[in-house]
């Protein structure tokens, strides 16, 4: 290996390591708020990269369908809990008010699609489809068991990732996409070139864990989405909603998702079952910030992207079978350094 | 099993057997019942290693695939006969469960089945891009298994074969389950401070469980091979692992019969799903996954005890076990009597920059009854975890019969024949109080986990359990003897903790609040059981805010307060120091 090779693998390292710096920040946010490990994560990506493909090819995507029925299944569950409690006007409001947007979103899209306007708005596009798809998503799935162990939660995580790569295939096809890149063109640096689109996933993925520090650190929803982190039930008994927290974390989630899609779907052939792959890699670099920490979780999600680059260098074949294999480890040593509350339960 | 677990075994077997010798029964559904049989081998590993050892495994699918691919490897490449490579492939599975066991049973909480989410899936990826396993197209021509010169190329004999090794694994692991090894799996899920207490060595348990559940799916594996005549790492997938979970989790995870209903339900919905719903919807779909993972999702929030306790109830309750009384466990003597048993010295406990315990220093002698008071935050309860090896001490030594015990495991220390009860009661709620008293003998029995399985433990058993039959008299609660632990008031669950720590046959007894919950006549009951088993030569040391129950029985009390001790001497003593009155009830103005 010379030194241009070397400078390449860690460039392309890097600029996947960003992507998993994302997607880890995302985890770890989901995981503080409601201590759901969200395996699907990754299936964020695929659904917001292939509904963007799909805008850009002029034709509706197939996510409106999971918005509609998601809409749908959380209205049900809303009305029902309000019908039990015998307030049927209650049932109406909570029915109209999880399916009217969904409806006006699937509506929107469809009519808009076709007119292929160009990608700030087909951006937008694929924003407001898929980042609603986190809060409803929340409410189906999670917020039933907002009480269950952590165990629990990760297994319905893993339930919502086999159901969603399903419907993946349903909704998209089995066809790969790659989207036409953010921005076009590429510098000479020294003695490598750099796209453009490269340099944009470093500039937005900076960005925007600068905003998210900002968000913690200074509003007031921020704030509370800490403190129901830190304790749960004290940040309820001083009025912040689970229910409520659960949602704008599973919204920011699905956010950082489409941001992380419009970002890599120009570099990489999305698949409808990549972003699971895509995902479990910024689940490496969660996972050994402790699902806890921030900046550790970011720095190792560079190093994943670098064990990733460099390994596929040295053997290409066993890329995958080498990240995967390398999260054992930490898991270890992660058990072993960590005293574990819920393991007594 | 019991008899009426062993009849309903047999008529089981009966018409499990019987199912394929009926000729109105269509081929389509024999060979859907095989692949039922195959998959209930991996559901009841998974069940044992979940519902009972409380490990949530996602990647069962791989050790299918070490046992499907060493006899495909052993078959079409070396010219094996398939029935000579069944050993091959088990000792290779098994050794590949030793050793990925050994990492993963020490992963705590929920990292357990995140690493085996990683390995599930690393090992999809090494299998596939293995040139010399074929890589992604697998190994195929596999020969068929041979029975008696005939080869097993069809459902209908195969069947046999499959649920055959499906029936002989139910009895296998009814019989573990009801074994002193078993028990020490089902205790994992009360906690392991528990077990640890009484000499459970957890990461062994623990690790013989993940390799019992891996040596079902490798028999799973290895049979596959057989009856697909080929493998490919598809059988890896983690797909294919969440499925088996979801059969145990469908069945109702901790019962046996439930992964073979869960089994069954998952296999024949998949062939459903994959045959009706694509003409229903169109191709290409991939529904079953769809509806699995919302299936998943709904057992969690509807029914997250499973489908077999709904069957189990109309099938009948499980019959209370017999105790065969006039079998006794050999009981060790006290050593001499007189002297120091235990000492304490100078031991010290920080968390961070908290001291929890300062420096504190007290003996208990033999024969003795040493109270230890203070008020609440005193460091009383971090002591006996100091004593008992949970936590490390961060200075000083602990003695006993001379010996430093510190820096021991709680299980070494339980060898000594130190028990101890709990201040949070540590019992398997849905166990019966006999089988959690009889945990408690766990090191007075020697029975191994083949003894176990092949039903070659019985007279133990019986004295193992009729030492806990005894020892549950004596704390006063043979009527609740049968029931389950979790339905007793929290009173008699603390004297159901002091009968298991009395199954170990302890020198020295550690009782955290034994009397809290107790009404007035049951204390005077209990302290009645403490002074005759301190006649008996046994030494007692507790914890205990009722000071009229601390004064009347103890011969000697520890004061402690804010982590040092403040006050040591007879009760008499201790009732008039002008430290302890103001450490209790503030100064005097």
């Amino acid at each position: 290996m010379d030194s241009t090779i070397a400078l390449f693998l860690i460039q392309d390292g890097v600029i996947n390591g960003a992507i998993y710096a994302l997607l880890a920040v995302a985890l770890v946010l989901v995981f503080a708020v409601t201590r759901v490990i969200l395996v699907p994560q990754g299936d964020f990506v695929t659904f917001g990269g292939l509904s963007l493909a799909a805008l850009e090819a002029g034709r509706t995507p197939g996510a409106i369908w999971l918005l509609v029925m998601l809409a749908a299944a959380a209205a049900v569950m809303d009305a029902f809990v309000a019908a039990r409690e015998g307030d049927v006007g209650k049932a109406v409001r909570l029915l109209l008010r999880n399916l009217l947007p969904a409806l006006l979103i699937a509506a929107a899209v469809h009519l808009l699609a076709p007119l292929r306007l160009g990608m700030a708005v087909n951006v937008l596009l694929v924003i407001a489809i898929t980042v609603p798809i986190g809060p409803y998503l929340y409410r189906v799935a999670f917020q039933p068991l907002a009480d269950a162990s952590v165990l629990v939660l990760l297994i319905a995580a893993v339930g919502v990732h086999l159901a969603l790569t399903a419907l993946g295939l349903v909704l998209f096809g089995a066809e790969g996409y790659r989207t036409a890149p953010v921005i076009s063109g590429s510098f000479e640096i020294g003695p490598f070139f750099v796209s453009a689109q490269s340099l944009l996933v470093l500039a937005a993925t900076l960005i925007l864990l600068a905003a998210l520090a900002l968000f913690f650190g200074r509003t007031l929803i921020g704030k509370a989405l800490r403190a129901s982190a830190i304790n749960r039930r004290g940040a309820r008994l001083v009025g912040i909603p689970t229910m409520l927290s659960g949602r704008i974390a599973f919204a920011m989630a699905a956010a950082i998702g489409v941001v992380s899609a419009v970002l890599i779907a120009p570099l990489t052939t999305l698949y409808y079952d990549s972003g699971f792959i895509i995902g479990l890699k910024g689940f490496v670099a969660a996972i050994i910030g402790g699902l806890a920490a921030y900046p550790p979780a970011v720095a190792a999600a560079m190093a994943v992207g670098l064990l990733e680059s460099f390994s596929s260098f040295w053997a290409s074949a066993f890329k995958e079978a080498i990240v995967f294999a390398a999260i054992v480890p930490v898991l270890l040593w992660r058990s072993l350094t960590t005293q574990h509350a819920d393991e007594e339960e | 099993m019991s008899r009426p677990a062993l009849l309903r075994f047999v008529v089981f077997a009966i018409i499990v057997m019987a199912v394929p010798l009926m000729p109105f029964v269509p081929s389509f559904w024999v060979t859907l019942l095989d692949f039922v049989g195959l998959a209930s081998l991996v559901a009841l590993g998974l069940v044992l290693l979940t519902g009972v050892g409380g490990m949530t495994s996602f990647g069962q699918a791989a050790f299918v695939g070490f046992g499907a691919y060493a006899t495909a490897v052993l078959t079409t490449g070396w010219g094996w006969s398939p029935w000579a490579t069944l050993p091959v492939s088990l000792i290779v599975t098994v050794g590949a469960a030793v050793l990925i066991g050994l990492v993963t049973v020490r992963l705590s909480g929920h990292y357990l089945p995140l690493g085996t989410i990683a390995w599930g899936i690393s090992f999809y990826y090494l299998f596939g891009n293995m040139k010399s396993l074929g890589a992604y197209d697998g190994i195929s021509s596999i020969p068929p298994l041979q029975v008696l010169g005939h080869n097993l190329l069809d459902s209908r004999s195969f069947y046999f074969v499959v649920w055959g090794f499906v029936l002989a694994s139910i009895l296998a692991t009814a019989n573990l389950l009801d074994s002193r090894i078993g028990r020490s799996i089902r205790a994992l899920r009360s906690g392991s401070a528990a077990a640890e207490s009484v000499g459970i060595d957890v990461w062994r348990a623990k690790l013989l469980v993940f390799v019992y559940a891996a040596f079902l799916a490798g028999l799973s594996g290895w049979l596959y091979a057989h009856f697909q005549r080929a493998v490919t790492p598809g059988v890896f997938n983690l797909t294919v692992g969440i499925e088996y979970l979801l059969m145990a989790v469908l069945g109702g995870a901790g019962h046996i019969y439930g992964a073979i209903l869960g089994a069954g339900i998952v296999v024949v919905l998949k062939n459903f799903l994959q045959d009706v719903l694509p003409v229903l919807f169109g191709a290409g779909g991939n529904y079953d996954g769809i509806v699995f993972g919302i299936l998943l999702i709904a057992m969690l929030q509807g029914a997250r005890e499973g489908l077999w306790p709904v069957v189990a109830r109309r099938i009948g309750r499980e019959e209370p076990r017999s105790v065969v009384t006039d079998s006794r466990l050999p009981a060790r003597e006290m050593t001499a009597t007189g002297g120091e048993l235990l000492a304490v010295k100078s031991v010290r406990k920080e968390f961070g920059g908290l001291v929890a315990v300062n420096d504190v220093t007290f003996e208990v002698g033999r024969g003795e009854i040493v109270g230890l008071i203070g008020p609440n935050g005193a460091g009383k309860s971090t002591t006996f975890n100091l004593v008992t090896g949970v936590l490390p001490l961060t200075g000083g030594e602990i003695l006993f019969k001379g010996e430093r015990i510190d820096g021991l495991s709680p299980a070494r220390i339980a060898e000594r024949r130190i028990a101890r009860t709990f201040q949070h009661v540590k019992l398997a709620p849905t166990m019966s109080v006999i089988e959690n008293v009889a945990i408690g003998a766990h090191l007075r029995g020697r029975a191994g986990m083949l003894a176990g399985i092949l039903r070659l433990d019985r007279s133990e058993e019986n004295q193992i359990f009729a030492e806990a039959a005894r020892q549950i008299e004596r704390v006063g609660l043979a009527s609740v003897m049968h029931q389950p632990a979790g339905s007793l008031a929290l009173g008699q669950q603390r004297l159901a903790e002091i009968a298991r720590a009395l199954c170990l046959d302890p020198e020295l007894l550690l009782l955290d609040e034994p009397a809290a919950g107790l009404r007035h006549m049951e204390k005077q009951a209990l302290a009645g059981l403490i002074r005759r088993l301190r006649d008996e030569g046994m030494s007692v040391l507790l914890v205990e805010h009722d000071m009229d129950f601390v004064m009347q029985l103890t011969d000697h009390i520890v004061v402690l307060n804010f982590g040092a001790r403040i006050a040591t001497g007879a009760p008499a003593v201790i009732q008039r120091d002008p430290a302890v009155i103001e450490a209790y009830l503030g100064t005097a103005a």
